[in-house]
């Protein structure tokens, strides 16, 4: 009993020690003053480098926190308590999180190097003036296949999937949106469409992809797709990017009859406490040389055109990524549909991941 | 001395009150609302929606196919355990394996089953193709079953020894062959074991949602998968909860109804 009791007291002061210490270490770093800015963004979203570069250039210290999905950043920015400056939200999570009225207004005047994004990436459906939000990365929704068991080009549109020698060996990502999204689009549909019959035919079109499909899962898809464990895969261009480079089999194709453009973007939530240090950070990040590094670090398109110019010239033009003006024509923005519209994509994709197999 | 005693009872009492009354109470309060307050809409859109029916089915089907399957291991296991030598070191390498993360087992169950894994390698030597094992029904049942045995052996293992070696060595004596000796006798004395086990392995199988989708691939749905994409995905947790309540209910059940025939047979012991 006694040795019990001096074990646990022994846990409790080393934990208690190190405790300490750790908050001197943090302490020393960030003297006193508001010289911190909280970054809430998604796991390894940002080349490290430039987060040194930016402390070194500006005196801000640095706290940097991760989540994993839009839904789980969304819950804990509305339930308080937190004091993150920047954020990182997709689309349509902007616009819901702008109804909830969770967002700061953003003044792009005082941003100037806002200058360098193109045109084309402004103005979108979730937030047509550029208000709450600075375009971060921008992507598609695509085909992965591996040349090893599928002929190269033989996949172009959607409609390929469903053929039939690629039985049991087409891997999805589990997103209600996106899958629904891509029969949606296989039908000539809007991937945004509200019409209950046109969803119900899409799922129906769903089930009979049912038999290819070996699984529907999220993140392990890319280590599948690199480990040539299935054919191919439904996936993210930015997810891809870095699918393809691990592993030279492996092809990315957005059909050009219609697929999903997706943006992540820069808010300045309203829990911020440092906004002075937020626009820092931003114009610090849409300045080309630290965009193009960015992007070549985490492999996704950056929307910053003086950027791109300075990216590698295999990076640049390669179509898949970086697609033609004429390409972006057919790819959708998703929009918030509200709740009950939610609910019936992801009651349809529910009932087709139960039943199609 | 009374008070005392007491005040020992504080920490878990606020335990049971924090993390189990309330968690029930507020899923309870959110499965009878919605937007507009009280209602019954979601326990009417759970039992009206064939989605929902089938899904609680599979769930009820694969708890009990994997509870039928570490039953069938179980049973044999603690039995030769019980007649073994070092017994403790023996019960020891059955429990090591829950000290492991249960994510970490399921991942190696990846490694091992993947297209150039461990499985395939070895019937590749007998010239048989990569066969598909990750993500098969087969493959989330096996994996199911690996992970609850431990909680299915040490149950029926108590209850093993707990019964009198002298009852069996009787029972042959009086002439009972060795079937007749287990099925009237092991069997009945070492049912509370089973049913205990039952109640470890059944009822955490009910709600698995992790396995499902790491080994199943989300190609084995139940009531598990369900709940979380309606807390995580649409967020509407009112009908989460329901599904929740449902959930609970089919618990309570599969507890009555397991424990009611256990407390009768706990008083069937035999000594001589």
């Amino acid at each position: 009993m006694k040795k019990l009791v001096i074990a646990i007291c022994s846990i409790l002061v080393v934990c208690l020690g190190l405790g300490l210490a750790a908050q001197k270490l943090e302490g020393n770093s960030s003297s006193s003053g508001n010289k911190n800015l909280i970054i809430y963004n998604w796991g390894d979203y940002i080349d490290p480098k430039l987060i040194k570069k930016f402390e070194k250039q500006t005196g801000y210290h640095v706290i940097y926190e991760t989540f994993d999905s839009n839904e789980a950043m969304y819950t804990k920015i509305k339930q308080g308590g937190t004091g993150y400056d920047i954020a990182v939200p997709s689309d349509y999570m902007i616009s819901k999180m702008r109804k909830a009225n969770l967002l700061e207004k953003i003044n792009t005047k005082k941003i100037p190097n806002f200058k360098y994004i193109g045109s084309q990436f402004l103005g979108k459906s979730f937030d047509p003036k550029n208000e709450y939000s600075i375009p971060y990365f921008w992507g598609t929704l695509g085909i992965v296949y591996n040349d090893k068991y599928v002929k190269q080009g033989s996949i172009k549109h959607w409609d390929d999937l469903w053929k039939k020698n690629y039985r049991h060996n087409i891997l999805l990502v589990d997103s209600a949106r996106d899958i629904m999204g891509l029969s949606l689009a296989s039908m000539g549909a809007s991937m945004n469409t509200k019409d209950s019959l046109k969803l119900k035919m899409a799922k129906t079109k769903l089930d009979g992809l049912g038999p290819n499909v070996k699984a529907i899962i999220s993140d392990e898809l890319k280590m599948y797709m690199i480990q040539n464990e299935a054919a191919i895969g439904v996936t993210w261009s930015g997810e891809a990017r870095t699918m393809l480079d691990s592993n030279s089999h492996l092809h990315y194709v957005v059909p050009p009859e219609g697929s999903n453009l997706w943006f992540d973007n820069i808010v300045i939530p309203k829990t911020a406490k440092n906004k002075k240090a937020a626009y820092a950070f931003i114009n610090f990040m849409l300045e080309p040389h630290n965009a193009a590094q960015n992007a070549e670090y985490i492999g996704y398109a950056t929307p910053n055109i003086k950027a791109q110019a300075l990216l590698p010239k295999e990076i640049r033009d390669d179509k898949q990524f970086y697609p033609s003006q004429q390409a972006m024509k057919n790819l959708q923005v998703y929009q918030d549909l509200g709740p009950k519209k939610v609910q019936e994509y992801n009651d349809l994709f529910l009932e087709f991941k139960m039943y199609g197999r | 001395m009374k008070k005392r005693k007491l005040i020992f009872l504080v920490p878990y009492l606020a335990w049971i009150a924090l993390f189990v009354i309330m968690p029930i109470i507020l899923i309870t309060v959110y499965a009878f609302r919605d937007e507009h307050g009280f209602t019954l809409s979601n326990f009417s859109q759970f039992f009206t929606n064939g989605t929902f029916l089938r899904m609680t089915l599979n769930s009820f089907w694969y708890a009990f196919l994997i509870t039928a399957l570490t039953l069938l291991i179980s049973y044999p296991t603690a039995y030769i355990l019980s007649r073994m030598k070092n017994q403790q070191f023996w019960l020891l390498l059955i429990i090591l394996p829950t000290w492991i993360n249960l994510l970490l087992k399921a991942y190696a169950f990846i490694g091992i089953f993947g297209k150039g894994g461990l499985v395939n390698s070895f019937l590749g030597l007998f010239g048989i193709g990569p066969a598909n094992i990750l993500f098969t029904n087969a493959a989330f049942i096996f994996v199911a079953a690996y992970i609850e045995l431990p909680f299915m052996i040490l149950p029926i293992y108590n209850a093993i020894c707990d019964v009198d070696p002298a009852v069996m060595q009787a029972a042959s004596d009086l002439g009972a062959n060795k079937w007749q000796a287990f099925k009237r006798v092991l069997w009945p004395l070492s049912k509370s074991g089973v049913q205990a086990g039952i109640e470890a392995v059944f009822i955490p199988s009910l709600s698995l949602f992790m396995l499902t989708r790491l080994i199943g691939g989300n190609r084995v749905i139940t009531l598990g998968t369900a709940i979380e994409e309606y807390f995580m995905t649409t967020m509407n947790w009112s009908m989460g909860s329901t599904i929740g309540v449902v959930l609970i209910f089919l618990m309570i059940i599969v507890m009555i109804s397991t424990s009611s025939s256990a407390s009768r047979r706990k008083k069937r012991e035999v000594k001589l």
